[in-house]
């Protein structure tokens, strides 16, 4: 079993270090791409991501 | 036995950096590609999210760097017995070849994916097809094969324009295809000069540079015929929609000095050149990079000017 005091740990500290940074660096990438793409969307539904006419608003006065 | 420590085996030594895989993916060459996929993307006639902009630009350069690190892999042994590039981290031994194998083809598969997911699939396909033609067909096919390995394999150091354009447009175009023009035109000469004051490197690593297969003399024509070809397609972008008056004077001015330092190379032998230490081949190679960064700028500028209602034709 791997100890936390193990010298692989003091050893491979910067590398760790950096892959960690990159990581977060991706989920934050993505978050926001995420964000992005979903204000960005087109009156889509989540299962599909078809376009779905019945989405759209109706126009003013429509269906009165 | 996951306790035992790696200093028993005596390999402590070799334990690879965060650093080494960041060298393994030509940060140099990565900052080039961002470069002219920025200008590529910033230039396009259609506006792209600033997210979605910069996530672009992250996933190509992250396929540069995948193209890099397959580039390593292969080339390991010649890379051995290069001055240049002998500390680099595979030949060196601080990373294994199958390491930089599998970083270079998860991350070629990770940036095209996400390349498609950020921005259109037909970019994301485009560099794919850029990182098989650095990969397979410059490194693994004719580098080794034949002195126009540079002239060829140029392309994939000229797709990054396109693949900007086409992130923001989703195809491809007459000023996108001259982005490709110019760099394609352009790194002929700019690897030529290089070549010229790494004497030996590449004779020794037994690679076809035209420095080796047709001799010092004819590279350095071939830098001047080069560098008279490039000029028409430099001026040809400035006078597109991506260029205007700003652009077409740093065209002519630029391939104007570009045109002289590689006169002035034509004009020397080998015995002149090393009086001096190759001075003059290695000002042109340096100059070649800010040739490349002011004609790429120039089209920034004629784009913020248009944004303001100034610039372009």
């Amino acid at each position: 079993m791997l100890r936390v005091e193990h010298e692989i740990h003091r050893r491979r500290l910067g590398r760790n270090l950096g892959l960690g940074l990159v990581l977060v660096a991706f989920v934050v990438l993505m978050f926001g791409l995420t964000v992005v793409k979903v204000t960005q969307g087109n009156g889509m539904q989540a299962f599909d991501h078809v376009l779905r006419p019945e989405l759209v608003p109706p126009a003013q006065g429509a269906g009165q | 036995m996951t306790d035992i420590r790696s200093t028993d085996l005596g390999v402590a030594a070799a334990e690879p950096g965060f650093a080494d895989y960041v060298a393994l993916l030509k940060p140099r060459v990565m900052s080039l590609v961002v470069f002219t996929a920025l200008v590529g993307l910033l230039v396009a006639p259609v506006p792209v999210h600033p997210v979605v902009g910069f996530a672009a630009i992250v996933f190509i350069a992250l396929g540069a760097g995948a193209s890099g690190a397959l580039n390593m892999w292969w080339d390991a042994d010649i890379d051995a017995q290069m001055r240049r590039t002998r500390a680099r981290p595979v030949p060196s031994g601080r990373i294994a070849p199958g390491e930089a194998l599998g970083l270079g083809l998860g991350l070629s598969g990770i940036s095209v994916v996400m390349l498609g997911l950020a921005a259109n699939w037909f970019a994301a396909a485009f560099l794919a097809f850029t990182i098989f033609f650095y990969a397979v067909v410059y490194t693994m096919w004719l580098k080794r094969l034949t002195p126009q390995n540079i002239v060829i394999g140029g392309a994939a150091g000229a797709f990054p324009p396109m693949i900007g354009w086409t992130v923001a447009t989703g195809g491809i175009s007459v000023e996108s295809a001259l982005m490709f023009a110019l760099i394609f035109m352009w790194t002929p000469p700019h690897f030529w000069a290089l070549a010229l004051f790494m004497k030996g490197d590449y004779e020794n690593a037994g690679v076809p540079m035209l420095t080796v297969t047709h001799g010092r003399a004819a590279t350095r024509r071939h830098v001047l015929a080069y560098a008279l070809a490039l000029a028409p397609v430099s001026v040809a972008a400035a006078l597109s929609q991506i260029g205007g008056p700003v652009a077409l004077a740093v065209a002519l001015g630029a391939n104007a000095a570009f045109i002289a330092g590689a006169w002035r190379i034509s004009r020397r032998d080998d015995a002149a050149s090393a009086a001096d230490q190759h001075g003059v081949e290695r000002r042109f190679f340096r100059f070649s990079l800010w040739y490349l960064f002011a004609v790429f700028g120039s089209f920034l500028i004629e784009r913020a000017l248009g944004a303001a209602g100034l610039g372009g034709w």
